[in-house]
């Protein structure tokens, strides 16, 4: 089937929405690594190209995509939440600092 | 001999272009009008304004010179009629494009004036727009070319879908032993050490990173906050979050490829390969650089629409946002949006897109050719004296 989501590697905490999601869906994702899919209830609607937390991140803790570190979450997250800039920050560029 | 070929241009010096153009070039911002003049008495001259060359010193002087004359020395020129308010600055860069053997025609409009400049131009550019018109194509080995990349109002979709498909084409290119050019060095910020293991030699590594750190270093001497234009409110409305998660999304354009060089700003590659440039990230400004280094076609990414063209070098555009793909259909080359969907494999988004590229090289004309995209747009590095 076509999912709703897609995840760049086996290590990402977090997958990006190629349909628009609604809050309460359960919605299926598919690592472009080897192809495996997962599925998990949507707790918030998802734009497009937004991304879903498809496991649970601690306030802290490395929001990982692509297998590498892409900043640091900002408060807890739990899987099927929106991770968009109100919850996760850069661990290089901060506000009047590079 | 490889297996791709297109029908292209082959200059006197051996490089191959992709167009035709006769450009009518200004040293100054004075020269304009009489570029305009020229422009608009000769039919198929190419102009190629800009508000700069004047008290311009060092390093950004260096810059404007290499810029000017890179573009003039591109490929997809066939020849250039150059004017500047006084005859130094003007010869120094009609020389340096006739280095190439194109032929090359400079007029200062000092002691003489815009309307008599205007006239002695005009027959100087409809002689050469004539005899251009009498070049032919030919065909051409694909391991002939320069292409460059870079991608424009990124969102998810870039790193996902159409930044990859690049960097499978990347792949093709740099076996088939063409050359590539990319840069962004500051939207590196969060991937750089992947590029940097990427270098060839340790020697390329130390200077690819002494490049990434002055960049940064430069933009905090500034004092400035970034996050408010990076990533850009179209990047964060796209999904994208923080400069780390643009970055890696970013370098998915050169795929697995090893990177044979680094470059200055304007500077051209003296091998074949996959080349790294210094550049800014904004769109126009960098593709006006890769042109100065001699790349013949530009391959673009997009997200949310970035509608960039250049008016030496045809600029293709890829989207895989299928938002973007139908609301912005008329700028879109190479839709890519059924990657989303895995109605497309990477491999096939390379292959049609290695198609449009040969069309494109051998002269279909890109969306923003037709649009009249004309974006030419100097690196300015400081204030003129």
């Amino acid at each position: 089937m076509r999912p709703q989501f897609l995840f760049h590697d086996k290590k990402d905490n977090v997958g990006v929405a190629v349909v628009e999601i609604k809050a309460g869906e359960k919605i299926t994702g598919s690592c472009l690594e080897d192809g495996k899919q997962i599925t998990l209830d949507a707790k918030e609607a998802i734009p497009l190209g937004h991304k879903v937390a498809i496991a649970a991140v601690k306030q802290g803790d490395s929001v990982i995509k692509y297998g590498v570190v892409i900043g640091r979450a900002e408060k807890q997250i739990t899987a099927g939440q929106h991770v968009h800039v109100h919850n996760i920050k850069s661990n290089r560029w901060q506000h009047g600092k590079v | 001999m490889g297996k791709y070929k297109f029908m292209g241009y082959r200059r006197k010096n051996g490089a191959v272009g992709a167009r035709n153009h006769v450009a009518i070039i200004p040293v100054d911002d004075l020269s304009n009008a009489a570029v305009e003049g020229v422009v608009s008495l000769i039919s198929g001259t190419l102009p190629l304004a800009h508000p700069y060359g004047r008290l311009q010193f060092g390093a950004d002087l260096e810059l404007f010179f290499d810029t000017v004359i890179g573009t003039g020395c591109n490929a997809n020129i066939a020849s250039a009629v150059v004017i500047g308010i006084e005859p130094k600055w003007t010869d120094k860069i009609a020389e340096g494009i006739a280095k190439t053997g194109k032929s090359v025609e400079a007029f200062s409009i000092e002691k003489s004036g815009d309307l008599k400049t205007i006239e002695r131009a005009s027959r100087a550019a409809k002689r050469l727009v004539q005899e251009a018109s009498e070049m032919r194509r030919e065909e051409i080995d694909l391991s002939e070319v320069i292409v460059s990349t870079k991608c424009g109002e990124s969102d998810t979709t870039s790193g996902l879908a159409s930044n990859p498909t690049v960097g499978r084409v990347v792949e093709r290119l740099v076996a088939e032993g063409a050359t590539m050019l990319f840069g962004e060095t500051s939207e590196l910020t969060g991937g750089e050490q992947i590029v940097a293991d990427r270098m060839r030699t340790p020697e390329l590594k130390k200077k690819f990173m002494k490049v990434f750190n002055d960049y940064n270093e430069f933009i905090e001497s500034q004092g400035a906050d970034l996050l408010g234009s990076q990533p850009t409110q179209g990047n964060i409305a796209g999904g994208l979050t923080t400069i780390e998660e643009k970055a890696l999304g970013n370098i998915q354009k050169i795929g697995r490829a090893k990177v044979d060089g680094v470059l200055n700003p304007a500077e051209a590659p003296k091998g074949k390969g996959l080349y790294f440039m210094d550049t800014s990230s904004a769109a126009a400004e960098a593709v006006t650089l890769f042109a100065a280094g001699g790349s013949v076609t530009h391959l673009f990414t997009t997200g949310q629409g970035n509608i960039v063209g250049n008016p030496v070098i045809p600029v293709i555009k890829m989207s895989a946002n299928p938002n973007t793909v139908s609301t912005m259909s008329e700028h879109i080359d190479v839709p890519l949006e059924k990657i989303l969907t895995l109605e497309q494999t990477l491999d096939q988004a390379a292959d049609a897109t290695m198609g449009m590229l040969i069309k494109t090289l051998s002269g279909r004309l890109t969306s923003a050719e037709v649009l009249r995209h004309k974006e030419f747009v100097l690196t300015k590095l400081y204030r003129s004296a």
